[in-house]
């Protein structure tokens, strides 16, 4: 893997606006996508990871949502910026998004064919036959031996897990650089899961595509991920490779969530659990978002916002004062 | 834990019936549960896993008669629950409760969460109005809510409170068995295990016996202390729960367990892929259901059912290996 990256998070601050007041989500969220990497992006509900991916596409609705002192830079375009033109030779071309639920983002009134072509032939002048060629062939990539077939055929006739397949050959047939991938597998079952995240690592070997993985499962993570980005309340609390953060997890936060995941290796007596639950968006004014529900919380994490700090060469980073006094990392004001 | 045996299930079978073509003629039958036996022994939770569509809901509603029309014994505490009148049945539902998945669908968002949790008392008319309100504080101190929550509405907590409320409610009759289908899966990480410890604490403190349907492996192994895992609409294995998950039997649920991702890089797992999709139900594979996915499928699995046998104590396997 080498080092250049293929999409670049300045800032990134995201707000929402409701009847009463503008209620912040996204909170200077700030990363970058290496290339031919798997990034995964975990978090609980209501963390912002599926808003930061929405918003690097431009599919935020506006109003509501409110995108203030925002840098999203793919190569050398500034996506906040760019006009609505540009974001269209973008989308679905050079970066392409997954989503959840594959019977929701497959139109059921056209077939597979109608809704692959119509991709392949907005962003490249092909013949139509050429067009039909491409979609067949990544068809057939993505493990679905009937492609001819399935050109033919409505979504309602496919299976979730096929469904889902087309849905990746849809994302992939233009070959973007980078691929987001809200919650891919989240709606699979898991024998259907573990061919999906295979297909989709050999897709990411094969290609040199870097993909933004998005998801809740700590377990999916570590089986498909090179780095992971911890997301808490709008804000990043944690970053670095899978094997730092999963054996070495800085942010007590990090360290809970990996403890209160049920072991199927092993039975626990009683499990580890993070106390409260997540707050609302908007509700913690100042400090350390995590405070009210951190065991180690001091005075200060109440009063000041701990800065995210340098822990390792590689890119180790954590937010939390707990890290601040490790010897010799450097602050990093990002 | 006795040895007594709360529920007994034999060779129970539910059908669903759907029809299409002209003048709807055609019946297609969809077998969601066919011919599955199994105990519950006071005290004890089983766990039963398997993938959507397997019919692991179907036969818990079966077992509460949500749904009518099974096929086979339902014996609890030695009464036939098959045969019992609509007034015996309510006596029943005392007795069994059942605690659902989604915590936002299954509370009537019309209702305060003390008429929510007294519902069941006053269904059942079970003392009088100080003593039920009594019971109501009770229950509510069980599951850790505050008597403050009692004047307010589902909406305003979080998935995890309103899964709390769902379990005071099946708790409030002091029933013996609680069927929980899916209780965590809708929950985050964080909170699926304050739910899961507190699921585990109200069992020991009530003597209470749970069956547990989900799908997630690590928390079945959590929580069970036997488990039974399905396949379109039949159980492959059951076994005492440290026996399943560290010498499966059954190819299903060797590839079932394989297929779980774990939580660390480092750990090298032997990965059994499964080709193939789940077949659908109303179409069943001949013989033994899973040979079209099966690794080690030989000619008579196409041709013959297998039946659930005993291989070691307590260990059941339903396949033509053993």
């Amino acid at each position: 893997m080498n080092c250049d990256n293929v999409l670049e998070i300045k800032r990134l601050n995201i707000s929402f606006m409701t009847d009463k007041k503008k209620i912040n989500a996204i909170n200077n969220v700030a990363f970058k996508i290496k290339k031919g990497e798997i990034l995964g992006l975990v978090g609980e509900s209501g963390s912002g990871k599926s808003i930061t991916s929405l918003s690097i596409l431009g599919l935020l609705p506006s109003p509501p949502a409110v995108i203030e002192e925002s840098e999203i830079l793919f190569h050398d375009l500034d996506l906040i910026q760019a006009s609505e033109q540009q974001m269209q030779k973008i989308r679905g071309n050079r970066i392409s998004m997954i989503f959840q639920e594959p019977m929701t983002s497959l139109n059921p009134l056209y077939t597979v064919g109608n809704q692959l072509l119509e991709s392949v032939q907005k962003h490249q002048s092909l013949s139509k036959s050429e067009a039909n060629d491409i979609c067949i062939h990544t068809l057939k990539s993505v493990g679905l031996a009937r492609a001819e077939a399935i050109m033919n055929e409505y979504p309602h006739q496919l299976s979730g897990g096929m469904r889902q397949r087309v849905m990746i050959a849809m994302a992939m047939v233009c070959q973007p650089e980078i691929l987001i991938a809200d919650e891919p597998t989240t709606a699979l079952d898991v024998t259907i899961q573990s061919q999906i995240l295979k297909l989709m690592k050999e897709l990411n070997e094969k290609t040199g595509t870097s993909v933004l993985f998005i998801t809740h499962d700590l377990g999916v993570v570590a089986e498909i991920c090179h780095r992971v980005i911890v997301m808490y309340g709008g804000r990043i609390v944690e970053e670095g490779s899978v094997l730092d953060v999963f054996k070495n997890p800085q942010h007590p936060y990090t360290r809970g969530l990996l403890k209160s995941v049920p072991d199927i290796r092993n039975k626990q007596d009683k499990l580890y659990a993070i106390p409260g639950s997540v707050p609302k968006p908007g509700s913690i004014q100042k400090g350390c978002y995590f405070a009210p529900r951190c065991e180690f919380a001091k005075d200060i994490c109440f009063e000041n916002e701990p800065e995210f700090v340098q822990l390792t060469e590689d890119g180790h980073r954590s937010r939390c004062f707990l890290n601040e006094n490790v010897g010799g990392a450097t602050k990093n004001d990002k | 834990m006795t040895n007594k045996n709360l529920l007994q299930i034999s060779n129970l079978s539910k059908s669903f019936e759907s029809s299409k073509g002209f003048f709807r003629k055609v019946k297609n039958e969809v077998k969601a549960v066919d011919g599955v036996s199994f105990e519950v022994k006071q005290g004890e939770t089983l766990g039963i896993v398997g993938e959507s569509g397997c019919g692991k809901s179907t036969t818990g509603r079966l077992i509460m008669r949500l749904i009518e029309g099974g096929k086979g014994k339902i014996n609890f505490e030695g009464q036939d629950v098959q045969s019992l009148s609509t007034k015996d049945l309510r006596k029943l539902r005392r007795d069994i409760q059942m605690i659902f998945q989604d915590p936002y669908a299954s509370l009537n968002p019309r209702h305060t969460v003390e008429k929510i949790i007294e519902e069941p008392l006053i269904v059942h008319k079970i003392g009088t109005k100080e003593e039920r309100r009594k019971r109501v504080a009770e229950v509510m101190d069980v599951v850790g809510l505050s008597p403050y929550h009692l004047k307010r509405y589902p909406h305003q907590f979080s998935g995890g409170q309103r899964q709390r409320i769902g379990i005071a409610r099946a708790l409030v009759t002091n029933p013996k068995l609680i069927i929980a289908d899916e209780p965590v899966s809708a929950l985050d990480v964080s909170i699926q295990a304050q739910v899961l410890n507190l699921l585990k604490d109200i069992q020991v403190e009530f003597g209470l016996t749970y069956l547990f349907i989900a799908h997630d492996l690590g928390v079945v192994r959590h929580i069970s202390d036997r488990v039974a895992v399905m396949y379109l609409g039949r159980i492959v294995e059951i076994a005492e729960v440290e026996e399943l998950f560290e010498n499966p039997k059954h190819p299903y649920t060797k590839a079932l367990l394989s297929s779980v991702p774990v939580p660390d890089p480092t750990f090298e797992k032997q990965e059994i892929v499964l080709t193939g999709e789940i077949p659908s139900p109303s179409n069943p594979p001949s013989g033994c259901t899973f040979h079209t996915r099966c690794n080690s499928c030989m000619d008579i699995c196409k041709a013959e059912k297998p039946v659930l046998q005993q291989i070691q104590s307590g260990h059941q396997v339903a396949c033509h290996l053993f």
